[in-house]
């Protein structure tokens, strides 16, 4: 699905634009969680992950003394797509041993159709019962074809249908950011 | 890398990479199974049949375990209450089963060649459980996970596989897929059992059981298939035993920390002592434990769509 290159890719959002939106969801999810003991992050694989790890960062700097609860979630097992697509490759899922009575941050880089994020509830419900479920995504891209609205939003962004965000790793420091290509 | 077959009939026509893709695929099965809720959705809605037209216990059990896990509907055929007793053919039954909407087959058949030939005349995906002494592809890809899952990269590892080679698709399935994942494998049992011949396929071969165990990694011991044996291959049970059977004083040849492997069922005090059967060296269990979560690897992968080539089967094994 992902394009191959991205030469002919337009930089959107640096590394430092890209950090000040996560900064910022991080801010909005400390305001409605005050506590933040009850919060566990949730990065939904692969580039959520990712997206998940930065707001950590962010509230930990918040909390210094509190130890985040946090996971990751692969979905190929849930999706709804399975049998008309080559399976996906797994990636690594491992969610925190006690949901209950937690609050799931549910993290992903961009939320378009929902039904990664369906896929993604059905997944952790199966590993406990949180208390609550917000989804948190660094792009909303719109043409949703599920019911699924996110909690916190770093940017709503209008593009063509045949446009694609590509969202490169956070952390290196040179030519990373978020780049709008073409599938 | 993603998977494109339909089947999964054979290990010789697998690149490395994809075995690869089924063990990796397999880690996070195995770890479906150890939550509170060990199902997932990923078959919801498809039929899945178990043809089993030899005796077959954990291979079958666990193909069924596997298709549960991932919420499909498994159906159990076997041979001894069958129209296969009235005399149908196999690719009648086949075609009826398909009728009834099944979308995998798991095959298991005393001759060689019938999962590939069930994949010509079905649109169903096809997956082989042992044919004859050909192939029994997911006992090697669980065999493999097992290996690597206590000795990590299988490159340049040392395999020793043990005991009646000539009748054994286990023994095929994994020389194709020690040699492919790079691992150096070596033969060894009574001459009538493991010819010299079975050299080309890159093995080495040797009747010394000190030879065969001293540098191993791993001692995949297989069992002595008395039922497969049309006229006696060695004069007696017991002068096997005698000869080629690990007990305590033989593995102290082998390095300390050589796995000891069966594909099970063991016939106890012939292929290998209950002690060490028994013993923390004996990795057994692991590997029954390990071919659920390959098997739901396997079922998971053939149920993928957009398969470049129907006819992905490959040309058998020797």
């Amino acid at each position: 699905m992902q394009p191959k290159n991205l030469t002919d890719a337009q930089l959107l959002y640096d590394t430092h634009r890209v950090d000040a939106m996560v900064q910022s969801m991080a801010g909005a999810i400390a305001l409605q969680h005050p506590e933040g003991s009850e919060l566990a992050i949730i990065g939904i694989q692969q580039k959520g992950v990712l997206v998940a790890q930065t707001i950590k960062v962010h509230l930990q700097k918040r909390w210094p003394s509190l130890d985040i609860s946090s996971g990751d979630l692969d979905v190929g097992m849930y999706r709804d797509d399975l049998s008309d697509n080559p399976a996906p490759t797994l990636q690594p899922t491992s969610i925190p041993d006690n949901l209950e009575g937690k609050d799931v941050i549910l993290v992903d880089d961009v939320l378009q159709s929902g039904r990664t994020i369906r896929a993604a509830m059905d997944a952790l419900l199966d590993f406990g019962r949180p208390r609550r479920i917000q989804l948190a995504v660094l792009f909303d891209r719109g043409q949703r074809k599920l019911p699924i609205q996110p909690d916190y939003v770093g940017e709503l962004l209008e593009i063509e249908d045949d446009q694609f965000i590509v969202v490169k790793t956070l952390e290196e420091k040179a030519g990373v950011g978020v780049y709008l290509t073409f599938k | 890398m993603s998977w494109e077959r339909k089947h999964l009939l054979d290990i010789y026509s697998l690149s490395s990479e994809e075995i690869l893709t089924v063990l990796d695929t397999a880690k996070g099965f195995k770890q479906v199974g150890l939550r509170s809720i060990k199902k997932v959705p990923a078959l919801r809605g498809k039929t899945v049949v178990n043809l089993f037209a030899e005796p077959s216990t954990r291979t079958r059990i666990s193909f069924e375990l596997a298709a549960q896990r991932l919420t499909a509907d498994i159906v159990n055929f076997t041979a001894e209450a069958s129209s296969f007793k009235k005399g149908e053919t196999l690719k009648d039954t086949v075609k009826n089963l398909e009728a009834l909407s099944a979308d995998i087959l798991i095959i298991r058949h005393s001759s060689a060649g019938a999962a590939h030939f069930v994949s010509r005349v079905v649109n169903a995906s096809v997956i082989n459980a042992g044919d004859g002494a050909h192939s029994h592809p997911t006992q090697a890809l669980l065999d493999l996970y097992t290996m690597r899952e206590h000795k990590g990269d299988l490159r340049g590892k040392c395999v020793t596989i043990l005991g009646d080679i000539l009748f054994s698709r286990v023994a095929r399935s994994n020389i194709w897929g020690l040699q492919k994942l790079g691992a150096k494998v070596t033969l060894c049992g009574p001459p009538t059992l493991v010819p010299k011949s079975l050299e080309s396929m890159g093995c080495r071969v040797t009747y010394d059981l000190k030879d065969a165990i001293s540098n191993a990694d791993i001692i995949n011991l297989l069992r002595i298939q008395h039922e497969r044996q049309k006229r006696s291959m060695f004069p007696s049970l017991s002068e096997y035993t005698k000869l080629f059977g690990l007990n305590q004083e033989r593995l102290s040849w082998a390095r300390p920390d050589a796995l000891i492997m069966h594909p099970g069922p063991i016939n106890r005090g012939v292929e290998l002592d209950s002690e060490i059967a028994d013993s923390n060296r004996s990795v057994i269990m692991d590997q029954v434990a390990n071919g659920l979560a390959i098997r739901m690897a396997v079922l998971f992968l053939v149920n993928g769509g957009n398969h470049l080539d129907d006819s992905s089967g490959g040309e058998g094994e020797s």
